[in-house]
């Protein structure tokens, strides 16, 4: 039987220096956390962090981990401002590469076609086609219009990380969330995509006929997959657990110092998932987080 | 003439409706508690086709209060990010969001303040300003009207394309490019002076013109010379304000919740 279970320490076993990482999710929804805390322990170093970002973002960029970032934005949604993203663009130690939402969808598109770039209007009249680190370059139409857009380029990955409901053993998984986010175009722009999931059941528990369109890819896009209970805390895995707001405040209070860094370090990332589990509070306390307001 | 009193919010929450006036059937977003519960205004009364959403990712059949909410919506449909990005590019969305900066082009900024490559100040990002702002009808609210918000050259990062002919290879914008109104908590503008320069189409009660000016880091046309004052919202309005907004959010807009005719 096929079985493509990992542990965590698997995954990031496959990982290496100088890497493109994927990350799905979007701000503070199904981001992986449990691999992006396992990432920042490891000894990666000098990664292209590609992502909607969230907290996963600054924890990397805290950690020492991120050598260039391309996003659209980084925002932890009701607390706006990462602190340890902006410290590390204030203090340029990390290149980035900016773009609009829908330029980074179109990039991620133009990956999974397995295409060099897709054409967009996105980004004329902007600074975002004026960046120093990437040189844009454009395209005529070769119709009657005859407009000029950018080309946007495929944003290739080596790996896509995400987090998701459920899964079988092969790879057969569920995003139940009511917003799909990105995840699909992140899997197919990467080589290969590690998946963590809150739950693995047998394939006749996935219920696949009622559920089928929770179903974002075809498991051959699956490389390998790890249980993860609340795997993707402090952010949200809806309809399994919202966002844990508490969680968030600590971890952006976490950058007011080096010494409230190294605390947060110590209690919430150099620390077994099941001693993270506690000091988050508790399985129970996660399950009756209220679903939040935007 | 009435007696009734209103708050500075509720006169721009009025004023901030007006984007979506005559704005058919579209997505209405605004971004932040007063473009957002004025959205809502425009919803519950001269545009009721517009669909505004629970700020996650449903379409809702009534507007949705910023804060608590009493009761769950009724959910009307889907607006999952991947949706919205269609719905945008289509056209038939109308955003009123907050930049941080704006210059005289309309040109905006929500990404950093200063060098781009290590910035004094790192912010959001460009987020969609860029697809949005040369897709679909974009409108502006500044709760502090000053030469900060209101650059004298550009802005720091063009995030949102503006009528600068200099940024486009044939001096023309995209045809898309469509920036209305700026409301501030000192007046109303629009894009309607002499090859769109910004331009005051209404002070709020007590504000004239040169203060204005002298808070704007660029010169502003005058819709006329007695520029008419922003209409006060009207009873039935501030009872729709009301409820559509039981948190009283709107009351933490503005430093010590100001009326709307300065005292």
């Amino acid at each position: 039987m096929l079985d493509k279970r990992m542990t965590i320490d698997d995954i990031v076993g496959q990982l290496s220096d100088g890497m493109t990482l994927g990350i799905g999710g979007w701000a503070t929804r199904r981001k992986p956390m449990a691999l992006v805390r396992a990432i920042a322990r490891s000894s990666l170093k000098d990664l292209t962090i590609v992502t909607y970002g969230g907290p996963d973002v600054g924890m990397l960029c805290a950690a020492g981990k991120v050598r260039k970032l391309v996003f659209a934005f980084v925002s932890l949604d009701h607390y706006p401002l990462d602190p340890h993203f902006r410290a590390a663009r204030q203090n340029g130690a990390i290149e980035v590469l900016e773009l609009d939402e829908g330029m980074f969808h179109w990039g991620l598109r133009a990956a999974a076609m397995r295409l060099p770039f897709l054409p967009t209007r996105i980004g004329i009249g902007t600074d975002i086609i004026n960046q120093s680190g990437f040189e844009f370059k454009f395209v005529t139409s070769p119709y009657a219009d005859g407009e000029e857009l950018v080309a946007m380029p495929a944003l290739n990955l080596d790996v896509a990380l995400i987090h998701t409901n459920l899964s079988d053993e092969r790879g057969d998984i569920l995003t139940l969330s009511a917003d799909p986010l990105f995840d699909e175009l992140i899997v197919r722009a990467a080589d290969k995509c590690f998946a963590s999931v809150e739950k693995i059941v047998p394939t006749a528990e996935l219920n696949m006929a009622e559920n089928c369109r929770y179903n974002l890819v075809e498991r051959p896009m699956i490389t390998g997959i790890v249980e993860a209970p609340y795997g993707a805390h402090p952010t949200a895995a809806a309809p399994d657990y919202q966002i844990d707001l508490k969680a968030l405040k600590a971890y952006t209070e976490s950058a007011a110092s080096p010494e409230a860094w190294d605390e947060y370090r110590a209690k919430f990332v150099d620390v077994s998932d099941a001693d993270y589990l506690a000091a988050a509070g508790g399985a129970e306390a996660i399950n009756a987080l209220p679903k939040p307001v935007y | 003439m009435t007696d009734t009193t209103y708050s500075l919010a509720e006169l721009v929450i009025a004023a901030c409706a007006e984007a979506w006036r005559d704005s058919g059937e579209i997505m209405a977003t605004g971004i932040g508690p007063l473009p957002r519960i004025g959205a809502g205004l425009a919803k519950m009364t001269f545009s009721p086709a517009i669909q505004t959403t629970d700020g996650e990712c449903w379409y809702t059949s009534e507007p949705v209060p910023p804060g608590k909410r009493a009761v769950q919506p009724e959910l009307e449909g889907l607006a999952n990010y991947d949706r919205v990005f269609s719905a945008l590019w289509s056209g038939k969305r109308h955003a009123m969001v907050g930049p941080v900066q704006l210059d005289r082009y309309g040109q905006a900024n929500i990404s950093v303040i200063g060098d781009h490559r290590k910035p004094k100040s790192a912010m959001l990002g460009a987020r969609g300003f860029p697809g949005n702002s040369i897709s679909h009808p974009n409108s502006f609210f500044f709760p502090n009207h000053n030469n900060r918000a209101f650059v004298e050259g550009e802005v720091d990062f063009v995030c949102m394309a503006g009528y600068n002919p200099a940024r486009y290879r044939n001096g023309q914008p995209p045809k898309g490019l469509d920036l209305r109104i700026i409301v501030t908590n000192l007046c109303v503008m629009d894009f309607g002076g002499p090859d769109h320069q910004i331009r005051v189409v209404s002070l709020h009660p007590g504000v004239t013109f040169e203060e204005v000016q002298e808070n704007t880091g660029f010169p502003l046309a005058r819709i006329a010379q007695d520029i008419p004052t922003t209409p006060a919202p009207t009873a039935e309005q501030l009872a729709i304000i009301a409820g559509l907004d039981p948190n009283n959010v709107r009351a933490s807009v503005f430093k010590d919740n100001p009326p709307g005719v300065r005292g």
